[in-house]
């Protein structure tokens, strides 16, 4: 790969994921209204009103961006960039085809995975600085939350890297050739969506905001584009998550008659859909709820499934 | 689990349901003849102003929200009010005032478009508030139907009315 292309690609894949994320503000919006029979925002102009998105970016960026006198002021300002840093560090290892990633690393998943646990830093420290009961009470739920999901969603993920015998997305992906993955690992790939949705920390596991018990969870205190950070994260790492996976279960680029970014576009468009019907239909569960799917569930199944994967492995070899 | 799934299954469902919203300045709803709103003072079929100036409306009003002044007409006395002022910003169309009104004077509207830039203009006076017809209630003149002689008919020979009781008499009227 040249240095122009690897510059390229960055371009392509950054933008187009930050673009994607705008985008499913507003699609979100509007798939919330058909969902309970209203229209959404569309009035801004546009088609189907997706000026709108022109609109919340203007109002983010004039708002008074206020730091509360009780803040711990250098950590409360780095809170909302790490979030944002993170999600999109974890997009460099995301193929989108053969061709077009960022950086091919050999340790593709684990820096998935580490950069998901490094973006809950971002939950904790907002929380921790804002200096407010409820922005405590939510960073104190998301350590609780991320200390639970990390485990089974490392190992429901051991069963793809037994099979493909790679960390390298592209391998994963060109390992799912004959047979998405989805259907050797249903449940790791159930465990995954949990998992990736408590990642999201978006309903139904949105415990870190849980608006109707704590305001907004850990940016109750944000305002301006500190808050439009948070925000711009959580849709990003939407992308992300979908695009995961569509990559680690569904074959990536992997289709016929279209081409493999087509595919893969369509496909994480899918999944960041589901997400947000999953959003619109489910209830939230109480933190201890959560945790004891979880331990108890969950995890067993995750290692169930490893073992059976691996016993399987091992027969056929 | 199965009961999470049919959720799913029924909020998707939902995105090919023609949505519940009016989109207002386009689609005007449909307001009820007995809607609640903008408030009117009518005038009897003869083109003259039904209200009294009893003051039961204002003293109904829960908001206090009404405020007139009683006055005579010089040539047969007929009360009528010298002025009439509702305030709009305070007014919470509960519609107490078209309920005590004896008179069918006061009605309220089907229209609820009042919006004003300054909060001043909501204040309407008797020349906003009065109407050139009878309202909800067409033919109706109270002095035909009851009340005090004013020309319109003798005490006592309304419509609905019965003569006035001989108060030098102790037994009950011939009924």
């Amino acid at each position: 790969m040249t240095f122009g292309q690897g510059v390229l690609n960055i371009v392509i894949v950054f933008y187009g994921a930050m673009l994607l994320g705008a985008l499913l503000i507003f699609v979100e919006r509007r798939l919330l209204g058909a969902w309970t029979n209203r229209y959404g925002p569309n009035r801004a102009g546009g088609p189907f009103g997706v000026l709108q998105i022109v609109a919340d970016l203007l109002k983010l960026m004039f708002k008074e961006d206020w730091i509360p006198p009780f803040a711990d002021r250098p950590v409360f300002v780095l809170a909302p960039a790490t979030i944002f840093i993170t999600v999109m560090m974890s997009f460099m290892v995301l193929p989108v085809t053969p061709n077009l990633v960022i950086s091919n690393l050999n340790v593709g998943l684990l820096f998935f995975l580490g950069m998901s646990s490094l973006g809950v830093y971002s939950i904790v420290l907002g929380g921790w600085s804002s200096s407010s009961k409820y922005s405590l009470i939510g960073g104190v739920r998301a350590v609780t939350q991320m200390l639970s999901y990390e485990v089974f969603m490392g190992l429901s993920l051991a069963g793809i890297v037994l099979i493909s015998g790679s960390f390298r997305l592209t391998d994963i992906v060109a390992a799912q050739k004959g047979l998405w993955f989805v259907v050797p690992q249903l449940p790791s790939f159930f465990i995954f969506l949990f998992g990736g949705i408590a990642v999201l920390h978006r309903l139904p596991f949105d415990l870190p905001e849980a608006e109707n018990e704590l305001v907004a969870g850990y940016h109750t205190e944000y305002s301006g584009m500190k808050f439009g950070l948070f925000f711009m994260g959580e849709y990003v790492g939407i992308v992300l998550i979908s695009g995961m996976i569509s990559t680690l279960f569904f074959g990536g680029w992997l289709g016929p008659w279209l081409p493999p970014s087509l595919w893969f576009f369509l496909k994480t468009v899918f999944f960041s859909i589901l997400i947000i019907l999953l959003r619109a239909s489910l209830p939230r569960p109480r933190i201890d709820q959560l945790l004891a799917t979880g331990w108890k569930i969950l995890l067993p199944i995750a290692l169930v499934n490893i073992l059976v994967t691996g016993a399987i492995y091992i027969a056929i070899s | 689990m199965f009961s999470i799934l049919r959720t799913i299954w029924l909020i998707f469902r939902h995105a090919f349901m023609k949505p519940a919203t009016v989109q207002y300045p386009e689609e005007r709803p449909d307001t009820a003849a007995r809607w609640r709103g903008r408030i009117i003072l009518s005038r009897d079929p003869d083109g003259e102003e039904r209200c009294v100036a009893c003051n039961l409306c204002a003293a109904a009003c829960p908001v206090d929200c009404i405020a007139l002044a009683p006055a005579e007409r010089e040539s047969d006395g007929r009360r009528y009010p010298e002025f009439f002022r509702i305030n709009f910003s305070r007014c919470i169309l509960c519609g107490m005032c078209e309920e005590a009104c004896p008179t069918y004077a006061i009605q309220l509207t089907p229209d609820f478009e009042m919006g004003e830039y300054r909060r001043q203009d909501l204040v309407y006076e008797k020349e906003d508030l009065l109407i050139n017809g009878p309202g909800k209630y067409p033919g109706y003149n109270f002095y035909r139907e009851a009340g005090a002689d004013m020309g319109v008919k003798k005490t006592g020979e309304g419509e609905l009315e019965r003569p006035p009781v001989d108060i030098h008499n102790l037994l009950p009227g011939e009924e």
